[in-house]
């Protein structure tokens, strides 16, 4: 009879001591403040944004409030050489792999501009098809393995994107192939207004790796430390070929689905409040005091450059002009099919200007 | 009498029907407590209980298969995808079993089900939630597509489309959710799917359009009657199959032919309407047949949408180009 086994896993406790042993990259102190740097960026990013959207100045944003922890440890287990494949709220993970805070701006702002990632030439932009990412990432590591590259893919998806038949699909062909590909199931509890235990009975997300045959485990999505280990152990593992791994990462969803979203019509706000409590960043920086790794003086210069730098992108944000109409029909193939041509023509005759 | 928008129409027609019929049943993502994205489903799961109000995990092929599934069994499915652009996953479902269920049991088995989902942009919303795929599902011979363009229309067509024997399509156009309001009788009573409806009556130029593009079309044929043109426009309303007489019949009263719609221009359902009225009316043409359509790309995001989705100017000028010829 098969047996098989979830294990569960985290190092920083919600007041900021050590539950578990800290992992060896504890002993890079910059690491660990920069860790923290890029979640207090992220958030400050958040927040800003969902302020844009409500003074209709963004489109619709779906807020990263929550998941700093899971989203910034995993893109910071990556080497640059990996690929990441996210869902659409990592702005976290965005930033440390070299996305611009423009970037993540002009996408939700209705600019497909916002993908090219200037910094950032192989990752996938965010993915809003629910699930679709999966076989892109299986595929990236099949191309990795083929040509014998110590390369790996790393994989978002949501708890709701687990019911997907893609996600199913995808972690079977990296079982069988044994492919150099990391799946991070960011279980935030809620899929707009559907609560985990509507969507699955399964008693973890991460055991669903075991139909495929790949080991799967649990951790604290909101200690970044355990989130960057176990993320890397997984890299590092896929590397020298041992194969795929699914990692679930509890967290929460602490904001709105997005900005269209109301979650007062769905989850009490005692839940929300008891969530809140555990939320990643406070930890971080409980732990980063305690060692004396972290300073009032630190904190304030960190708020200060981290607002100055959303302000800076916000600025030039607002100040991108709208692409041309051409836009739409030059992306579409390497060469404009001639029968195209006409129809651009048409569009430009009738074009609002683009400032 | 209340005037009420067309997404509360929309839930006043599923209200009514559940009420009647208890084996109308609601399924899809975030319809239960949510009530829908748009809020078409608030208040059916509190008022039918979980049993008939069923939210499912997030799979669109899953939704939709389902619901054939239920349908066989004697249930009246209402299943919702939440954005039209979405439907991808569901299409296999779609074209290889619920199109043609009933045809290939030779009429053991059906599909009386109804499949919703928001159509078209211009509400800048994120990549994704804004196509016009009608095409992918007109295409598909076994299915009924239908596209109300006002209050009044989604609450019949609605009513008619759960009450039918076959599986229907049901686009709501999305800009038009709240855009006007209409007193809406509850009466419970249906409205003929098959059936072109007329708009404006008119004798130079026949003007073909549906969902929210029937907004600008009358909005243009309102313009150009200033100028003494009298455009005749018709809302299609139901895709598949098209009500070809009634625009015929008006084609040859009015010697001129402009189609007007969202979707992209290539094998668009006005390419369809277009070769049908070639065909069957090509004499009694006094001017080339005109399409203003979206164009041949992809669906840009929100701040080119209205660069794409064709307006009054390019309606107009379509107009005035068929007069002039």
């Amino acid at each position: 009879m098969a047996r098989f086994e979830i294990p569960y896993r985290g190092c920083l406790a919600n007041d900021g001591t050590l539950c578990g042993e800290l992992p060896a990259f504890g002993a890079d102190t910059e690491l660990l403040r920069d860790l923290y740097r890029t979640m207090v960026r992220a958030r400050t990013f958040d927040t800003k944004a969902v302020n844009l959207q409500r003074t209709g100045k963004l489109g619709t944003y779906p807020s990263c409030l929550g998941h700093e922890a899971t989203h910034v440890g995993a893109g910071a287990a990556m080497r640059t050489e990996d690929v990441m494949f996210t869902v659409y709220r990592e702005v976290g993970s965005k930033l440390w792999r070299g996305v611009d805070m423009l970037d993540i701006l002009l996408y939700w702002g209705g600019d497909e501009r916002g993908t090219i990632y200037q910094r950032n030439t192989q990752d996938f932009p965010f993915c809003i098809p629910i699930g679709s990412q999966m076989p892109h990432a299986a595929g990236a590591a099949l191309s990795f393995q083929i040509r014998g590259e110590p390369r790996c893919a790393l994989v978002f998806i949501g708890d709701g994107g687990t019911s997907q038949g893609a996600f199913y699909e995808a972690l079977n062909l990296a079982g069988t192939k044994s492919l150099p590909l990391v799946c991070v199931i960011v279980n935030n509890r809620w899929a707009i207004s559907v609560p985990v235990e509507t969507q699955t009975a399964s008693q973890t997300l991460a055991q669903k790796a075991i139909a495929a045959g790949i080991p799967g485990q649990q951790v604290d999505g909101n200690d970044v430390l355990i989130v960057r280990e176990v993320v890397g152990e997984a890299l590092e593992r896929a590397r020298q070929g041992g194969g795929p791994s699914v990692i679930e990462a509890l967290t929460y969803r602490l904001s709105d689905h997005t900005t269209s979203d109301d979650a007062t019509r769905y989850r009490r706000a005692e839940e929300v409040a008891a969530a809140q409590r555990l939320e990643p960043i406070g930890r971080m920086r409980r732990f980063l005091e305690a060692r004396g790794l972290w300073s009032e003086a630190q904190e304030e210069q960190l708020r200060r450059e981290s607002a100055a730098q959303v302000d800076a992108a916000v600025k030039q944000y607002l100040a991108t002009p709208r692409q041309s109409s051409d836009t739409m029909f030059d992306y579409l193939f390497a060469q404009l099919p001639v029968g195209l041509r006409a129809q651009r023509e048409d569009a430009r005759r009738y074009a609002a200007p683009t400032s | 009498m209340a005037k009420i928008t067309m997404v509360e129409a929309i839930n006043l027609a599923h209200a009514w029907e559940m009420a009647e019929d208890p084996s109308v049943v609601v399924l899809g993502e975030d319809v239960g407590v949510n009530g829908g994205v748009f809020r078409a489903t608030a208040g059916l799961q509190q008022r039918f209980g979980k049993s008939r109000v069923q939210d499912m995990p997030l799979a669109e092929g899953l939704i939709a298969g389902t619901a054939i599934g239920m349908a066989a069994q004697g249930l009246r499915p209402i299943a919702e995808i939440q954005f039209m652009g979405f439907i991808y996953p569901a299409l296999d479902q779609i074209a290889s079993h619920m199109a043609r269920l009933r045809n290939r049991t030779r009429g053991r088995l059906s599909c009386p089900l109804v499949l919703r989902m928001p159509h078209g942009g211009g509400i800048h919303a994120p990549e994704h939630h804004s196509e016009s795929l009608e095409t992918l599902l007109c295409h598909h011979p076994g299915l009924r597509v239908v596209c109300p363009c006002t209050p009044t229309r989604a609450y019949g067509l609605l009513l008619a489309s759960i009450r039918d024997p076959d599986p229907v399509i049901f686009l709501e156009p999305v800009r038009l959710y709240r855009y006007a309001r209409q007193e809406v009788v509850d009466d419970g009573q249906a409205l003929p799917i098959g059936n072109c409806h007329m708009l404006r009556e008119g004798s130079d130029l026949t003007l073909v359009t549906w969902g929210a593009m029937t907004v600008d079309s009358l909005k243009a044929a309102e313009q150009v009657a200033t100028d003494g043109i009298s455009c005749e426009v018709i809302d299609v309303s139901t895709l598949s199959p098209i009500d070809f007489e009634t625009i015929l019949t008006s084609v040859v009263k009015t010697g001129r032919l402009l189609i007007v719609h969202e979707a992209p221009r290539t094998v668009g359902v006005g390419a369809e309407i277009a070769a049908t009225v070639a065909e069957q009316a090509l004499y009694d043409l006094h001017a080339p047949i005109r399409r203003v359509t979206g164009y041949d790309t992809v669906m840009p995001l929100y701040r080119l949408e209205h660069e794409y989705i064709p307006g009054v100017a390019r309606i107009l000028d379509g107009i005035r180009a068929t007069v002039g010829d």
